[in-house]
């Protein structure tokens, strides 16, 4: 018999086949299973676990108690890693920034080096390797080993199951709760995350809002802007608390604008109905301490950081060259800052950080060192290495990296709209990449790269129009 | 006569100790395929990581392994490649990660495949094993997170179950490393043919159906001789399942079958 025929005679033979087969089959293996499974476990006793675990579930899945619960857990993990990160950052500035820089530059000049290549060398590829190390490394080695044991302990799928109905409501799939989270670690890896939705209307909404979730990139950036500029205005007893909670705020602000922008799509270029899935609540485990501190610190932390320093070594000589290739009366630099401050103003900004903005698309972990060597070189602050003395995370008025920043003309609105625009501006390269390869359109990738800038613009301006309204 | 040389001995189960040796993603070309299915959660990956040495990366959350990952390990001489399929609760409805798993175990023509358990819902995670043991005679059973079955007062009798399931059961705590020597000496015993078994098979009760079937396994032995689990395709194409109609339409699971990763199929099971 040929191939299409025996597809004919499977369809002759169907008709003898009693209509409800499939359900009498499937009852059948429930049937089976059942026995076998009654014959061969016993429970002892009663299970005190269990219980245990009942209750903890009814709180931490309660329609009233779920989302606090949720919130205030991510207020705990970003109030100790604030609190936590402000020793080891300090003593990491004192030994790369306070002495090590000098120790190089005396060592170039006893070497005779020629002053370009100390400059290139010391003053742009050691000085910006130097910051991601001390101002990145001690809040990632805090928040992603937290972050894993919650992940551990079985919490992120009470997280997808809280949120499900607000996904659902949005029009989109309930499991982007998940990929969110990813998110959180890295995007792109939330990108590819999104391949547990069946669906692809809804697998498309979440790889477009998945940029709102913070990344390993930003988290640094906004727990330091938090730190230097809002933790300040509070009293010293609760400015780490403060900062925290600004933090939180902008987290929270992510995931409103997730459930915002995909609304906007599953009504107007998506439509669709939400579709329904299979969510298994995993029991809790006690997390493995020791191996959730070698993942973390190996696959994520380590991972982070040798990405943040590959990336920052080139764009340390970048910078460094660009802020001393003279053009006219000024270096190329600060032509390109002095451009760009106009529209940066508009937005609460400045040219130094769009600038950075810029210089940073291959990594967001490079923006804040970025925009402190800009700084530095184009405001002329002489002698960065003694002057950056080990306060990084200090939260006294008398921070030198507070103070640096206000030398450059920032204000506290810069700092807000920079966290502002930190949350809602292009992914990094390796981010639209990867949404180029999920998706293979570019059309949508574009959309992915653009939507977040033009919400960011508009967030950011608007705030700075009503800030500069009400301080006159 | 006198040739007592290395050949011989190295075909003796006794020589290389039988020790493990963890290859990782490092194999080359592998003796025997070993598939690892099981429901989402059952700890899979992490059996799939105490037998390779890998570390990939296992969350406390349903639906993380997304494509299937390969590793390897090296027993007794043999290499062994082994497959962590995307976890399923069932290979009857037509979800992605169901497909890869069913086509998998189907036509992968996997030399062993490992169910994974969780004893804490053995009712709901024996379906898929009764699945499993449908269509295919090579299977173990591993009864895994035993240690969390214990903390919950739980007691399982493997013997039991091997008894009723008619393939090994190994009890194992995956986590902690408990079970996974035996797991081995199992896998060991099955691909190397040195164990039999007799998996139990649920009789498709309606006596015209089995005839439909007999009749269109009949048939489609004749047009893809090669194809393995005829009973099984026969009894989807009875029921109409649409991607199965349209691959053998096509001709396509011919193909499907002839793609099988093993360098050779070893009967194991003498039934």
């Amino acid at each position: 018999m040929k191939p299409e025929d025996i597809v004919k005679r499977a369809s002759e033979l169907r008709w003898k086949l009693p209509q409800d087969f499939h359900d009498r089959w499937v009852e059948k293996v429930y049937a089976e299973s059942a026995q076998i499974a009654e014959r061969n476990v016993q429970q002892k006793g009663t299970s005190h676990r269990l219980t245990w675990e009942r209750r903890l579930d009814s709180l931490l899945t309660n329609r009233w108690t779920g989302g606090p619960i949720m919130v205030l857990m991510l207020a705990a993990v970003l109030w100790i890693t604030i609190i936590g990160a402000n020793v080891p950052s300090g003593l990491l500035a004192n030994l790369l920034l306070d002495h090590g820089h000098p120790f190089l530059k005396d060592l170039a000049q006893s070497a005779h080096f020629p002053w370009w290549l100390s400059g290139v060398l010391i003053d742009g590829l050691y000085l910006t390797m130097a910051w991601v190390i001390s101002v990145m490394l001690p809040p990632m080695a805090i928040f992603f080993p937290l972050f894993t044991m919650l992940e551990d302990f079985g919490y992120l799928p009470r997280v997808a199951f809280n949120m499900d109905h607000l996904f659902q409501r949005v029009g989109a799939h309930g499991k982007q709760a998940l990929t969110m989270s990813m998110g959180w670690g890295c995007n792109a890896a939330g990108i590819v995350a999104t391949r547990v939705i069946d669906s692809p209307r809804e697998r498309l909404i979440a790889i477009i809002t998945n940029n709102f979730a913070l990344c390993n990139g930003r988290w640094p950036t906004q727990i330091l802007l938090a730190t230097i500029f809002l933790g300040v205005l509070a009293p010293p007893a609760v400015a780490g608390l403060v900062s925290a909670v600004a933090v939180l705020g902008v987290a929270l602000l992510g995931v409103l604008l997730t459930f915002v922008t995909s609304w906007m799509l599953s009504t107007t270029v998506l439509k669709g109905e939400a579709s329904t899935f299979t969510l298994e609540l995993p029991p809790f485990r006690p997390p493995n301490i020791l191996r959730t501190l070698y993942t973390s610190l190996i696959d994520r932390t380590l991972i982070v950081l040798w990405r943040a320093i590959v990336f920052a070594a080139p764009a340390g000589i970048v910078l460094w060259s660009i802020c001393n290739i003279p053009l006219g009366d000024a270096s190329l630099a600060q032509w390109l800052v002095h451009i760009l401050d106009g529209p940066g103003w508009l937005i609460g900004l400045n040219g130094v950080i769009l600038v950075a903005y810029i210089v940073a698309i291959p990594a967001n972990e490079i923006v804040i060192p970025t925009v402190l060597m800009l700084t530095v070189l184009t405001t002329g602050v002489a002698g960065v290495g003694e002057q950056g003395a080990g306060v990084m995370f200090e939260t006294s008025e008398n921070a030198t990296l507070a103070m640096l920043l206000q030398a450059g003309g920032w204000t506290t609105l810069t700092a807000v709209c920079l966290m502002l625009f930190s949350l809602c501006h292009n992914p990094c390269s390796t981010t639209i990449y990867t949404i180029y390869k999920e998706t293979k359109s570019l059309k949508w990738t574009l959309v992915s790269t653009f939507m977040p800038i033009v919400i960011g613009i508009v967030l950011c301006g608007a705030v700075a129009f009503v800030w500069r309204m009400f301080s006159g | 006569m006198a040739q007592t040389s290395g050949a011989n001995c190295s075909n003796c189960p006794a020589s290389g100790g039988g020790k493990l040796e963890r290859l990782g993603v490092k194999l080359g070309q592998s003796d025997f395929v070993i598939a690892l299915a099981g429901n989402p959660n059952t700890g899979k990956s992490t059996v799939f990581n105490a037998l390779t040495g890998l570390r990939q990366h296992t969350g406390n959350w349903p639906g993380k392994t997304i494509a299937r990952a390969e590793g390897g390990f090296s027993l007794g001489g043999k290499k062994y490649k082994l497959v962590d399929l995307p976890g399923t609760y069932s290979l009857l409805s037509a979800t992605e990660d169901e497909e890869v798993a069913r086509n998998y175990i189907l036509f992968g023509r996997p030399d062993v495949t490992v169910v994974v358990l969780d004893p804490m819902r053995l009712e709901r995670n024996l379906n898929l094993a009764l699945q499993v043991l449908q269509i295919t005679e090579k299977a173990i059973v591993c009864v895994n997170l035993m240690d969390e079955a214990r903390a919950h007062g739980l007691e399982v009798d493997a013997r039991g179950l091997a008894r009723d399931l008619g393939v090994p059961v190994v009890l194992a705590a995956a986590r902690q490393g408990e079970g996974i020597q035996e797991l081995l000496t199992e896998i060991d015993a099955m691909a190397n043919g040195r164990s039999s078994c007799a998996p139990r098979k649920l009789s498709y009760d309606i006596g015209s159906v089995q005839e439909s079937i007999d009749e269109l396994a009949g048939a489609l032995g004749e047009a893809f001789p090669n194809m393995p689990h005829r009973e099984w395709v026969a009894l989807r194409l009875l029921e109409g399942d649409p991607r199965i109609v349209e691959a053998v339409a096509s001709g396509e699971i011919g193909v499907l079958a002839e793609d099988h990763v093993s360098t050779e199929t070893i009967n194991a099971c003498s039934r």
